[in-house]
């Protein structure tokens, strides 16, 4: 039967995307970068849309909410899984508005007074079926992902707005849209690069050499020496993972130390983020978003048996992505 | 002046080796009165001939201020002793017999500083046009108030031709007697703009490559320990300032006065050479510098008619006890201050390996003190695998991090300690590499910074960032091999590629809060009062 087919290809396709977010998050798999993860979500959910049975909008949301559920959960800290699956259902949401014919700004906003007077849950509202509603969806759908396409470029565009000639710029570990950022201002200014190159796992000299291929006179510095070249750098310039709802960020290790340096000598610090990084979490505690990565990168377990022989305790710990903190200014597409 | 050339000739041969046809002629030990006239002679003999070669700049300075000043810049060696102020001129003429050596050789290494003052004055004059009179000015004012005029370590002046041209002169001259010379390590890879005015050597190319065996100049133990230190086997402040002591005190062992030398004034001269490889080697710390600064001075102090050996014997006294009271006592004293600061429960956060903070916290643990100690690391030397190491022997509980994690693990730290390398007399702390960024993170966190330090590495430069004087490492070292793949293997193929391997940088006074000396708890603007107290004691 061509539906039960088109089901458990579906299935199988969930199933492989999940183990492929559990092995990245480890380091031991390709690290794929945040767009990506963005638009292979987006493609599994439309292809969900397309290709699982649901009657009406409710329905559809229920299907999408336990993918999203168990996306989140095969890797937490892959943030924009999350976004790009509560950017579908605010598609739906719009899409069944639309279809119902009713003005949006009305349904959007529920005000205070329409919250108090309707009493009941506003669900029912999902369970009109609508012919059109699949095709519009998918859409919807397909826009999003031309957008997420772009974000890149468009971020790049502004480049030349930020950076003048002669500035020394620093930047930490490695961000492609940093990379495409600094690539695109290169094409017409001349400035330096120092980049932080983030220990243990290096990618600092990735994006050096990445830069260097343009022509982009490139410093690559070690960690310990951030605060000590602060005093000569014009800018900073960082990536991130995902910019939280009260303007934190969540970034790479040594994040927050290069942004107390930058605030000590008074240096701005710019983010370039698209779209999909940005998540509603709040940051409750410090330690809510920290990822630990095994210490075997930073002290090899055959080291440990020199201090095991003399039965003394010690723990090793690496962070790989640590968040943090209040002080930046925000560049958006 | 026949006899009197003779003899010089005579000596001069004798310094070249030719100890048969010395034997011969001086056979009974010269008088003390005859030893100065002879060396008195020499430099007069040294001077005409420096003044013939000097060039016509000269005969303007003799005219503004009526002196012979030769205007060849001249080094720091301290044979050569002009006098182109004439109020001293006279004393320096006639050596006074009752004179105490000290005594003049004050008087002579100012008219030493205000012939370079202008020397420098006068070189700026050409440059302008010719203005000497400007120049010449400067030159009378020196001699009223004690010149303080400092010479630029030549180890920042890389970007000079003018300064490297000199300092391969002065390496040169220094074995003007001997074959062999102190070889010029030439730099490695290209060099970030910034730092351009600093040496940059790779540890392939060790310098002792390019001395040819034997190596009579230069001592068989200061060949080893200068392999040491550019191979970075010994490393840390207090480890390179024992071991240059130690290998002096064989260097005075091994030594024996030439006949018509002083003790006083030879060793001195020998030593100089010495200090240059050491610092081609790598460039000498700040407690090297105090070291062989309180060397020379105890070389210079010792009485004219003290006997060889006992003179031996004296210095490697004076090296022992300065050794003890400098760095072991020290570091006993730092200790009890530090363990006061210590409350159970603790939980303290180390940078590297700092000898005097290991001491500190095993020195604790054995008073039963119970902390536990986070030691914080970082590329390229991971000298807190070391520490680590040292501290879990002893059995203190600890963990290990790497820098870029210290503000996920500051907020469990209460106290943070750290060593220094030197404290500035503006009261910055120089130290490796991190230690400004940990005292940054531990501020924001409010976290209570104490930095333990000697008094013998306190110094009287003064620096407000990191740039000015710092030390580049071998850059190769940046390069790190991951899953097979090393991004930076071909750096030096790429032409807008720099790797940049800062060894030290300076932390501002307002990041610390306090700083643990020998002395006591001091806060650290405080540094320059503990100098001038040191210095009127001397």
């Amino acid at each position: 039967m061509p539906g039960a087919d088109k089901e458990t290809d579906l299935s199988e396709r969930i199933e492989s995307f999940l183990s492929e977010l559990k092995r990245c998050g480890s380091g031991a798999g390709s690290l794929r970068g945040s767009a990506e993860t963005a638009r292979e979500t987006t493609a599994l959910l439309r292809r969900t849309t397309a290709q699982a049975r649901w009657g009406n909008a409710g329905e559809l949301m229920e299907i999408i909410r336990k993918e999203g559920r168990r996306m989140t959960a095969a890797q937490p800290s892959e943030t924009t899984v999350g976004n790009m699956v509560r950017r579908v259902l605010k598609i739906i949401r719009e899409e069944y508005a639309r279809s119902r014919g009713s003005s949006e700004e009305t349904d959007q906003q529920e005000s205070l007074h329409k919250l108090l007077t309707s009493g009941g849950s506003s669900e029912d509202n999902f369970r009109q079926h609508f012919a059109h509603l699949k095709a519009n969806v998918i859409e919807a759908i397909n826009e999003l992902l031309t957008e997420l396409e772009g974000t890149t470029d468009n971020i790049s565009m502004q480049a030349l707005e930020h950076i003048h000639s002669n500035e020394v710029i620093m930047t930490i570990g490695r961000s492609r849209t940093v990379e495409a950022f600094l690539k695109d201002a290169a094409r017409k200014r001349k400035f330096h690069v120092i980049v932080a190159e983030c220990a243990p796992f290096c990618q600092g000299h990735e994006m050096a050499t990445s830069l260097c291929k343009e022509d982009i006179e490139t410093t690559v510095i070690p960690d310990a020496a951030i605060f000590a070249v602060m005093s000569r750098v014009n800018k900073v310039i960082i990536g991130t993972q995902t910019v939280l709802a009260n303007g934190g960020l969540r970034a790479v290790n040594g994040t927050h130390t290069l942004a107390l340096a930058a605030k000590h000598h008074s240096t701005p610090l710019i983010v370039c983020a698209p779209m999909f990084k940005l998540s509603p979490q709040f940051p409750n505690e410090e330690d809510t978003f920290h990822k630990f990565v095994s210490p075997h990168e930073v002290l090899p377990f055959t080291e440990g048996n020199v201090t095991q022989q003399h039965l003394t305790p010690f723990s090793t710990l690496k962070t790989e992505i640590v968040n943090k903190f209040r002080k930046k200014k925000l560049t958006q597409k | 002046m026949a006899d009197s050339d003779g003899r010089q000739v005579d000596s001069i041969n004798h310094s070249t080796g030719n100890i048969c046809r010395l034997k011969l002629f001086k056979r009974k030990e010269l008088t003390r009165e005859e030893k100065q006239r002879l060396r008195k002679e020499k430099k007069q003999h040294k001077k005409n001939k420096k003044d013939d070669r000097g060039p016509p700049e000269k005969e303007k300075e003799k005219e503004k201020a009526s002196v012979p000043a030769p205007s060849k810049p001249a080094t720091q060696s301290p044979a050569h002793k002009a006098a182109p102020v004439p109020v001293n001129a006279s004393a320096s003429e006639s050596p006074v017999a009752a004179e105490k050596p000290a005594k003049s050789k004050a008087e002579q290494r100012a008219e030493r500083r205000a012939r370079q003052d202008t020397e420098r004055a006068s070189k700026q004059g050409k440059k302008e046009g010719g203005q000497l009179s400007a120049s010449s000015k400067p030159k009378a004012t020196p001699n009223e108030l004690q010149p303080v005029v400092k010479r630029l370590p030549e180890h920042i002046q890389v970007d000079d031709p003018a300064a490297l041209k000199k300092l391969a002169k002065k390496l040169e001259r220094q074995q003007v007697r001997q074959i062999n010379i102190v070889p010029l390590r030439s730099d490695y890879g290209y060099k970030v703009s910034l730092f351009s005015h600093l040496h940059q050597y790779s540890r392939k190319n060790p310098p002792t490559q390019q001395i040819s065996i034997p190596a009579t100049v230069i001592h068989p133990s200061i060949v080893r320990l200068g392999l040491q230190y550019s191979q970075g086997i010994i490393a840390g402040s207090n480890a390179r300032s024992v071991a240059l002591l130690h290998a002096f005190k064989q260097v005075i062992r091994d030594y024996s006065t030439p006949p018509n030398e002083e003790l006083s004034r030879d060793l001195v001269n020998k030593l100089s050479p010495y200090i240059s490889f050491l610092s081609q080697c790598r460039p000498l710390s700040a407690s090297m510098g105090n070291a062989i600064k309180y060397i020379k001075k105890e070389i210079s102090n010792i009485p004219s008619q003290c006997k060889e050996e006992e003179a031996k014997r004296r210095l490697q006294e004076c090296i022992d006890s300065y050794i003890n009271e400098k760095i072991i006592l020290a570091s006993e004293a730092i200790s009890k201050y530090a363990i006061e600061k210590i409350s159970d429960g603790d939980v303290i956060l180390v940078y590297g390996c700092s000898s005097l903070v290991n001491h500190i916290l095993c020195e604790a643990f054995e008073k039963q003190r119970k902390f536990r100690v986070i030691v914080v690391d970082s590329r390229p030397r991971l000298e807190g695998k070391e520490a680590l190491r040292r501290l879990v022997k002893k059995g203190i509980r600890c963990t290990y991090v790497l820098i870029s994690a210290l503000s996920y693990i500051l907020p469990e730290v209460s106290k943070v300690f750290l060593g220094a390398h030197a404290l500035l007399a503006n009261g910055y702390v120089m130290s490796r590499v991190g230690t400004s960024q940990i005292a940054l993170v531990a501020k924001a966190f409010n976290v209570p910074v104490l930095v333990c330090c000697e008094t013998y590495k306190f110094c009287e430069r003064v620096q407000t960032d990191s740039f000015v004087s710092n030390e580049l490492d071998d850059p190769d070292d940046l390069i790190v091999t991951r899953n097979g793949k090393t991004h930076l293997e071909n750096w030096q193929t790429v032409k807008s590629l720099g790797l940049l391997n800062l060894v030290y940088d300076v932390t501002p006074p307002d990041f610390v809060d306090l700083v643990i000396t020998d002395l006591g708890m001091i806060p650290c603007t405080s540094v320059p009062v503990v100098l001038r107290v040191k210095n009127v004691d001397q």
